[in-house]
This record gives C-alpha cells, structure tokens and sequence, in this order.
C-alpha cells in the first residue's frame, strides 16, 4: 500500500483561492477527519474545515475524486482555501497532524500520475520544468528560512550523523579487525550535542524569528538619505504592526507591516547612519549581510547614485528617489515627509513579494521544523534503544539521517564508508 | 580446427567460473570451462578463508541458490567462526579458514558429480565474433575454434596482470601462472570502458618456522556454523589460528625501504582502494598505530604454509624478509614465497546489463573480479548470475534480475551496474539497504523458492527444503496457538503482555532452551528451526515497516526502460545527466532513480518518454 501525500497544488488564484491537493488511501480518511463526512465524488461541497481543537480553518470548497477517476490515479482530495498565508499555514498543518499523510516531495503527484498512466504525456515537459523549479526553490528557501548563518550547523548535524553511523557500522562490517571495542561513548556524545542542537532550532531563536516576520525588505542608502524618515512614516501607517518586543539587534531597525496577508519586516540599518569613516566595521558588516540576505533590497537614493558597496541588486530589487519635495519637476519617488509616493511604493513591494508566495514557500517552514522534529523523535527512539541490538540502532539513525535530508543533503553507504575508511586501519 | 558445439563457454576456472559453469549446468545447458592448468579449478589466490560479513551473506545466498561454494568450503573449512555471534542475527557472518588442497579437492569433485560440463585444458587468446556485434566463441592457442551461444568471461587478475615485488616485475596472472595478454588486448577493443586496479597477498610463511608458543591462538566456534543449508556438522579436522602483531621495529623498517615498495615507488598506476590494502599503506596512514594485527592462518592440514593475514606488500623480498622477523613469533621464520601487488584489467561494470552481459555485444557475459570486485564470494555470486542468465538467453527465456529488496546479490549486482567501480569492490552488510530482510540465515527461504521455479535448484535441496518450510510452519502455527505460559513460568513478567507463545519469540532475550523444554516430547522441533522462527519474528516489526518502501521500490523496478532507448533525444533532461543514462543504460524507472545526481524533475521526463514509448507501441 502507498503512502498518502498533500502539497499546495496552486498559491493564489484569481479570486484569492488557494488550491491543496492530497492523495493516496488515506485522502477519504483526513477530508473526513477535517471536516466530519466525506463528499461525494466530483461534486464540490463547501464545508468547514475545523482542526483538532475544534477552531474553524476555513470555509472551503471540496472536491474528492476516487481512485482510478483523479489527477494520480488514487483517491485524490481537493481543497479549495482562502488565500491568505495563515489558512493555508494552519490547514497544511492540521493535515500534518493527523499522521495520515506526509508532504510531497517535488515531482511526486506527477510521478504518481504517470506511473498510473493518468497523465496526458504533452504535458510531461512543462512539468518537468516546473519540477526543477520547485526542487531549487524549496532547497534555496530551506537555508533562508532557518537563517543563512546556519549553513555550518547543517554541516555539522550531517557530519555528526554520518560519523555516528560510521563508528557503528565499523564494529559490524569489521567485527574480525581490529576496531575499537567500544564506540558507545563517542556515539553518546554525538547524538547529545546534535540533539541539543536540534531542539534549539526546533524551540528556535532564529527559526522563530525568521517564522513571523515572514519577508524581509531591506532599506538601502547612504545615511541621511531619508530612510529613517520613511520607516518612521511607515511605522506610523495602518499596515503597521505594533510590536511590544524591540528590535533584535542594535544595528538593525525593524517596522513589521502586513501587505494584504503577506507579512513583511522593513529593515532600516542603524549602522549605516553615521557617516561611513566612523562606522564600527561589525555593524556595518552585519548589515551588509542582512542586507544581501534579505528577500528585497529597496536602494534609496537622493542623487543618482544608488549603489551601494557590498550589497548587490538582485532580482526584483527597487530603486527609489528619495526626498522629491526638495525638487521642482521631479516626478518619479518619494517624498517620506510629506508622504508623496509613499503608498506607491508600498504596493510596488506588496506587487513583487506576492509574485513570490509560491506554493514553496508557503509550506516550507513547516516543512523544516517537521522535519527537525522527525530527527528528534528517531533520536529519542534510539535513547531508549540504548543497549539493544546495533542493526535496529543504525536503521534509526538512518531514518533521522532520512528525516533531514533536505538540508543535510542525503547519506549514502559510500559517504558512511569513507568515514570508515578514514577513522580506521582496516584491509587485509 | 577443431569445432565443437557448447550452449555455453566459460573462460577461467576461479571462483566466478566454477560458480557460472555449474550454474549453467544445472540448467540444463551443455557447458564447457576452458583453463589452463587442470590444477586452476577452486583455486583461492591468496586468503585461504571464505565467507565474512557481507561475504558470508553471498556465499549462503549461493548455496540457496544450489551453487557449489558454499558445500565446498564446508568440506575443507579448517576452522569455522560465527562473526557478530552476540550482535544480532542480521549481522551475523559465516566465516571459514579453508584447507587448500581439500577445497580445489572438493571443487573437482563437484565438477565430477556435475553432468553437462567439460573442463578443457588450453589459453583463449581470443573470442570470436560474426559481424561485430555477435561473440559466438572463443579462439584457443592451439588454433582451435570452440562455439558456444553464450560466452562467460572469467578471467579474474589474468587480463594484463603484472605482478611487483619491490622494482621487480613479473607479467602473470597469478604468481605461477601466466597472463592472459593476447585476450586482454581484444577485450580492451570490445569493452567500453577498461581501467586498471590493484590488489595484493602478504609473503608465505613456512609453519615449522614460527615460534607458536609466542603467539596468541584463536580456536573456531564450539558449535560451528556450516555455509550450506544442507549440511550441518564439519567435515575435516578443526585447527586453531595464530594472532601476532607488528612493532614499531617492523614499521620502522618499512618505513626505512617505502621507495623500494611497488606501490609507493610510482610503478603502479592501478587504483588504490579507500582501505589499507597492504602492510605499508597501514604505517604510513595510521603512523599513530604502535601495532598491527596479524592472523597467522594455515593453507592446509597438511600444508607446511601459514598465510599471514595482515601484511600485505610490494616490498621487495629482502625488506620483506627482515620486516616479517621483527614480529613476535616469527623472528626466524623462513619466507616460502615473498608478498607481491599485481595490477590488472578491469572492465568498468557501469553499463553492463544486470544479467552481466554486455550491451553491445551479444552472447558476452562478465562476471568475476574482471568486473572489479575484490573476494572469491563476490566473483562466485557474479558467476551464478551470468551462468543463469546465459542458460535463460540460449533457451529463449527471459533473463532474471536480482534486486536489491531480496538479495545481497541483487545489492552488488545493482551497485556494480549502476554506480560502476573506482576501487575494487567488496560487500559490507552496510551496503544493503534492507539489511534487516536480508539475513544469512533467511536466504534459503528468499532464493531457494526462486531457484527452484528458474530450474537451477536440484531435487535433493529443493526436496530438503521443502521439508524445512513445513517444520518451520508447524512450529509457527503451534506457538500461535499456545498461550505463553506454556513455555515460560507464569510468572514471568513477559507472560502478562504476550497473546501467545510466538509472541515470546519477538523478544531478543528469549531463552530458546526454555521454550524447547515447553513442548511434548513428540512435537518438540530442533533448536535451529526454532530458532529460524524466532529469528523471523524478532525482526517481523521492522520488516513490515520497510514493506511500503519494498513495494515502491519494486513497483519502480516494474517499469522497464526499452532497451533501446535513445536517452540523448530526451531534450529536457540535462546533458549531464542525459550522459550518465546514456553511459549506465538502465533497465527500469528504480535503476534510473538510484544513478547518482538524478534529480526528481529528470525521472519523471524519463518516466513520461517510457510511457509515451509505451503508447506508440501499443
């Protein structure tokens, strides 16, 4: 039997409509358990979703189509949600909670379509395309999502599981060499300090952060180029959100706003405000970074000149004239003190990050802290395992290996062997 | 020119041309093995043991499957050890130091009792084609033309083997026995992709010389564990093996004389393995080692020569001889023959179809350490695979894959044609994804039944086993019917959470003797099949959970790719990627998933080609 997956089939449609597709046996099982009945096939139903604890997700539109009869050939469940970020969010998690079904992997509904014979094979290539695409943005999204800066760590999560692996592997497949008896102690360890690791990110300062204040847009400029100005103006705007927690760092400036569903943090750069001899390097290299490592740079300028040194435009990016009151027949930009352009812009922001709520992004915090906290229930599987036989025990930490692998990349034989290899004097 | 007619030709007479001749044999095809040297057959070029971990799983496997190595080694094992006794059954390991004499022995025998082969004595200098797209036969010295429908190629280390000692070098298959030059350059014609790779045997020592009352003694297990499903008790005398260690005396002389040494002097270009392959990679990878494991193993019963497992060397034979004497034990041991590297051809198995055979050239299989794996078990398995195979091709039945869900011969047959080589190959337990299903202990219930339908198992294994499946369901359905208090004291705090007595089997700590004594006299099973049950069940749980893995993988592995498949046309694949299926050729959709860097986004443009293909046809 097959397992069941779901994944965000469209992120927004017209009518501000998001589609979630499920599908497998147990798709009948979860519309049921989300709803209270299950429809009847090809006939759409508005009914109302509710979680676990009863709260209301969403009026929704439900389609359900049976196997043999759907997209993949299997029983095949459609929900048709509110587009806003948080309905799509919390359904997605709810389906998460009933353990009937896991996300999709990039590809899978296709796979499934095809392997059934379902799919009209003109269509293959597109997909195929759009496949890649997604593959790429939920891979990209994953290191954003959980801060740039963790790069090391997920490195360093994959070379304590491959190393764990590695040591008990040895004492199996070279039981008649000379390895070390026991390798218990240095495995214990392992697993403590990665489990620690897990659970900090799993209760997560940055991922946290990095979970509510959704996109991240970056002021750019030269000090005294208005950007004080217009964050403050902006603060003081109905899309303001009200925070009573200060901002994170010193040399970062926060403004939360919500832009029609989508939450974004403005960030100004404190550090930049003085002028650029007296910087204190730290600040100003931190802001660079945060900067670079945002979703959207806006370059603010006054004179023409809107570059700025090590932070390079990307994609989307906008380039703003600031201070247009001091002009006569400037037309084009803003002026933050008397408000001209401001909403303008706002809206140009609000235009470009809507382009970029893709059905990757939208699940794909869940997605690493489910998977975070997969690997923490296989580690304290294995603490309970302790003991008992080696073979079950690496079988576990395959699993975790498995449960991460989207950002620790995946475990093979051959990367445990090279570890075996290194660490001991084995051959004949 | 003589002409004789053979269904199938088997060149070499080593582990992978004992196996796939018999292999065949049992089919039903005729079969002739061509070596040159009658004294070739069961011949282990350097480690006088069978089995291991990994290694043991292959060679049950094989005995499962009817194979001859298995019986073999039983016959002339000397000393039988159980690897992992204490760790579970799943990474238990048969091992056995072989007698020598008495396995080539034993193999001769097996060629006796076998019908359908012939062991022709002669050096294939060449194979014949029609056209060039055909192999019909093979070309010996004398000039003679023999034909087959299908050819095995076996050859081993002989294809261009160069054997170093220190600046000397010997052009030989084997020490003693010559290359096979004239097939080698052919081959390296025919084959696509042929590199070179290097392996090598520690000095022989002379028994009578070593000091064993200086040395520690291993004794085999109380109870041996055999390699056939059919036997049960050895057969020959049981010895004890010797252990010693090197110094830092010993690696200060290697050290003093690795210029000298053919695999550090730069006369190699063979690939090396990520492992220690030889006494002198260990010194200088593991400096902070003060000592190295030595196991002095006897060739024989009756052989004057001991095998030291451990030092391998390309040192030349002086450095060797004033190394070996400052180890424990063997300070005036005498050195009957000197340690030695031999490089040789290897054909990249990438490419290669799963049944062994070569894609372009029809009627060509490969199989052995030719395919560049490093064992006698791996070559053996190889040689079954390609001795059935060729026997289905010559009868017009479909070939027989082995997956990777059902046998560690499916694992390195997949691995091999899928991944390809780049240091010779060897099996680890690690190495199989479901590990936990693929016991030494199981293989008779995973293959014999396979054999058994393909014809390659006899009557007496499949009349054995037989009886063994009904014991073990008689046991199962019993313990199912029994509460468990029956077998235990009803005290015991186990009882209380059991349903019945084969519940009590899941447990790990069961005391199988206990449970033995709970049954009547008349019903009362032997402890090896009531162990086999308990093994089953112990595992049961974690069978089941990889069972919808099992189920996809088998369900990818159903969607064949047309063997003819143009994968260059597939214009939204990457080249890169379109290259590696191009190179690797895979079989099925589960092949194509496992080639390293495919991505989710090609399978499915590779999977809608199959199915557009599919549609055309149809």
């Amino acid at each position: 039997m097959t397992d069941t997956i779901f994944a965000v089939a469209t992120a927004f449609g017209k009518a501000g409509v998001a589609i979630i597709r499920i599908s497998g046996p147990q798709a009948p099982d979860i519309i049921e358990k989300l709803s209270g009945f299950v429809p009847e096939p090809r006939i759409s139903r508005l009914v109302t979703l509710r979680g676990s604890d009863e709260l209301i997700l969403d009026q929704a539109l439900v389609l359900f189509f049976r196997e043999g009869a759907s997209f993949t050939g299997e029983d095949v469940v459609e929900l048709h949600v509110h587009g806003s970020i948080a309905v799509v969010r919390a359904v997605l998690a709810e389906i998460e909670k009933t353990g009937l079904a896991r996300e999709a992997k990039p590809g899978e509904f296709t796979r499934r379509a095809l392997m059934n014979d379902r799919l009209d094979l003109t269509q293959v290539q597109g997909l195929a395309d759009v496949i890649e695409a997604e593959t790429e943005m939920q891979r990209q999204h994953a290191m954003r999502v959980l801060g740039g800066e963790l790069s090391e760590r997920v490195a360093r999560w994959r070379a304590s599981l491959v190393r764990a692996i590695a040591l008990i592997e040895a004492t199996i497949d070279f039981a008649d060499e000379e390895v070390p008896s026991n390798v218990w102690p240095e495995v214990d360890q392992l697993l403590a300090d990665l489990s620690t690791d897990l659970m900090a990110e799993a209760q997560g300062t940055r991922a946290a952060r990095r979970l509510h204040s959704g996109f991240e847009v970056a002021f750019v400029g030269r000090p005294n180029v208005g950007k004080s100005t217009l964050l403050n103006t902006l603060s003081r705007s109905d899309a303001a959100i009200v925070s009573d927690q200060p901002g994170t760092t010193r040399d970062v400036v926060e403004v939360r706003l919500d832009l029609g569903g989508i939450p974004v943090t403005l960030l100004d750069m404190a550090g930049l405000r003085q002028t650029v001899d007296k910087i204190e390097e730290i600040g100003v290299r931190r802001a660079v970074e945060r900067a670079n490592t945002a979703d959207l740079r806006i370059f603010l300028h006054d004179d023409g000149k809107s570059d700025f040194p090590g932070v390079s435009a990307q994609p989307g990016d906008l380039v703003v004239r600031t201070k247009i009151d001091l002009l006569e027949d400037e037309q084009n930009g803003i002026s933050a003190k008397n408000g001209v352009g401001v909403d303008g812009l706002v809206s140009d922001i609000r235009t470009e990050l809507e382009q970029r709520v893709s059905k990757a992004t939208l699940a794909s915090t869940d997605r690493e802290a489910t998977a975070i906290q997969d690997a923490l229930e296989r580690l304290h599987i294995i603490r309970k395992m302790r003991g008992g036989d080696d073979e079950l025990i690496v079988a576990e930490l395959q699993q975790a290996a498995r449960a991460l692998g989207q950002l620790i990349g995946a475990v093979d034989v051959e990367n445990v062997l090279d570890e075996v290899f290194k660490s001991f004097c084995l051959g004949k | 020119m003589k002409q004789s007619d053979f269904d199938v030709i088997v060149i070499g007479g080593g582990h992978a041309g004992c196996e796939a001749a018999h292999a065949s044999a049992r089919m039903g095809s005729s079969v002739a093995l061509v070596t040159m040297k009658a004294t070739d057959l069961g011949v282990m070029s350097c480690n006088p043991a069978i089995g291991g971990l990994g290694k043991g799983h292959l060679v049950r496997e094989i005995d499962a499957l009817d194979g001859v190595m298995g019986r073999v080694a039983d016959r002339s094992g000397i000393q039988f050890r159980l690897l992992n006794r204490r760790k579970g059954p799943a990474v238990q390991g048969p091992r056995a130091q072989a007698d020598r004499e008495l396995y080539a022995k034993a193999m001769v025998a097996e060629f006796d009792r076998q019908e359908n082969i012939r062991v022709l004595l002669g050096e294939v200098v060449g194979l014949e084609l029609e056209g060039d797209s055909r192999v019909i036969g093979v070309v010996l010295r004398d000039g003679s033309v023999v034909r087959a429908r299908a050819t095995i190629l076996t050859s081993g280390t002989f294809l261009g083997g160069m054997i170093h000692i220190g600046h000397q070098r010997i052009p030989a298959g084997r020490m003693g026995d010559d290359a096979s030059n004239v097939l080698a350059d052919q081959v390296r014609e025919l084959v696509p992709r042929i590199g070179r790779l290097k392996t090598g045997t520690p000095p022989r020592l002379l028994k009578s010389t070593i000091e064993w009352s200086a040395v520690q003694h291993q004794p085999g297990d109380d109870k041996p564990t055999l390699f056939s499903f059919l036997n049960s008790k050895p057969l020959v005398e049981q010895i004890s093996c010797g252990i010693t260690h090197t110094n830092l005396t010993t690696h200060d002389v290697i050290r003093r004389n690795l210029d000298r040494s053919a695999m550090y002097g730069g006369q190699i270009d063979g690939v090396g393995p990520r492992y220690c392959p030889s006494i002198e990679d260990k010194v200088i990878r593991f400096a902070e080692k003060s000592s190295h494991q030595i196991f002095l193993e006897p060739e024989g019963l009756n052989s004057p020569l001991i095998y030291p497992n451990g030092i391998s060397t390309s040192l030349p034979a002086d450095v060797q001889e004033e190394y070996v004497r400052t180890i424990r034990g063997l300070e005036n041991v005498t050195i009957a023959q000197p340690g030695y590297a031999i490089e040789y051809d290897f054909a990249d198995p990438k490419g290669l179809q799963r049944t062994l055979q070569l894609p372009n050239l029809d009627g060509l299989f490969l199989a052995g350490q030719i395919n560049g794996t490093t064992g006698y078990e791996e070559a053996a398995a190889q040689g079954l695979v390609a001795g059935l195979n060729a026997s289905l091709s010559v009868t017009g039945n479909a070939p027989y894959v082995f997956d990777r869900s059902q046998s560690y011969i499916g694992v390195m047959i997949d691995d091999l044609t899928t991944r390809g080589v780049s240091e010779p190959y060897r099996m680890f337990t690690s190495r199989a994804e479901y590990r936990l299903s693929l016991r030494a202990d199981n293989a008779d219930q995973r293959l014999t039944p396979v054999g058994v339908s393909l014809g390659l198992v006899k009557d007496d294994r499949q009349y054995a086993f037989g009886k063994k499946i009904n014991e073990l369901e008689r046991i199962g359905r019993l313990m199912r019917e029994r509460p468990a208090g029956q077998y235990v004291r009803s005290d015991d705090v186990v009882v209380q959470s059991t349903r019945s007595a084969h519940d009590l089997l899941r447990n790990a700590d069961v005391d199988l003797e206990a449970v033995l004594d709970g049954f009547e006299d008349a019903e009362r099973p032997d402890i090896a099949d009531l162990r086999q049950v308990a093994n089953d069940a112990l595992y049961a749980v974690y069978i089941e959970r990889q069972a919808q893995e099992v189920a996809a993988l088998r369900r990818d592995e159903g969607v064949r790719i047309p063997a003819d498949m143009d994968f260059r046309m597939l214009n939204s694949i990457s080249f890169e990627i379109r290259e590696k299926l191009s190179t690797i050729r895979p079989e099925s959709i589960g092949q194509a998933s496992r080639i390293e860097g495919m991505t989710p986004a090609a399978l499915v443009s590779l999977l809608g080609a199959v199915r557009r293909r599919g549609r055309d046809v149809a």
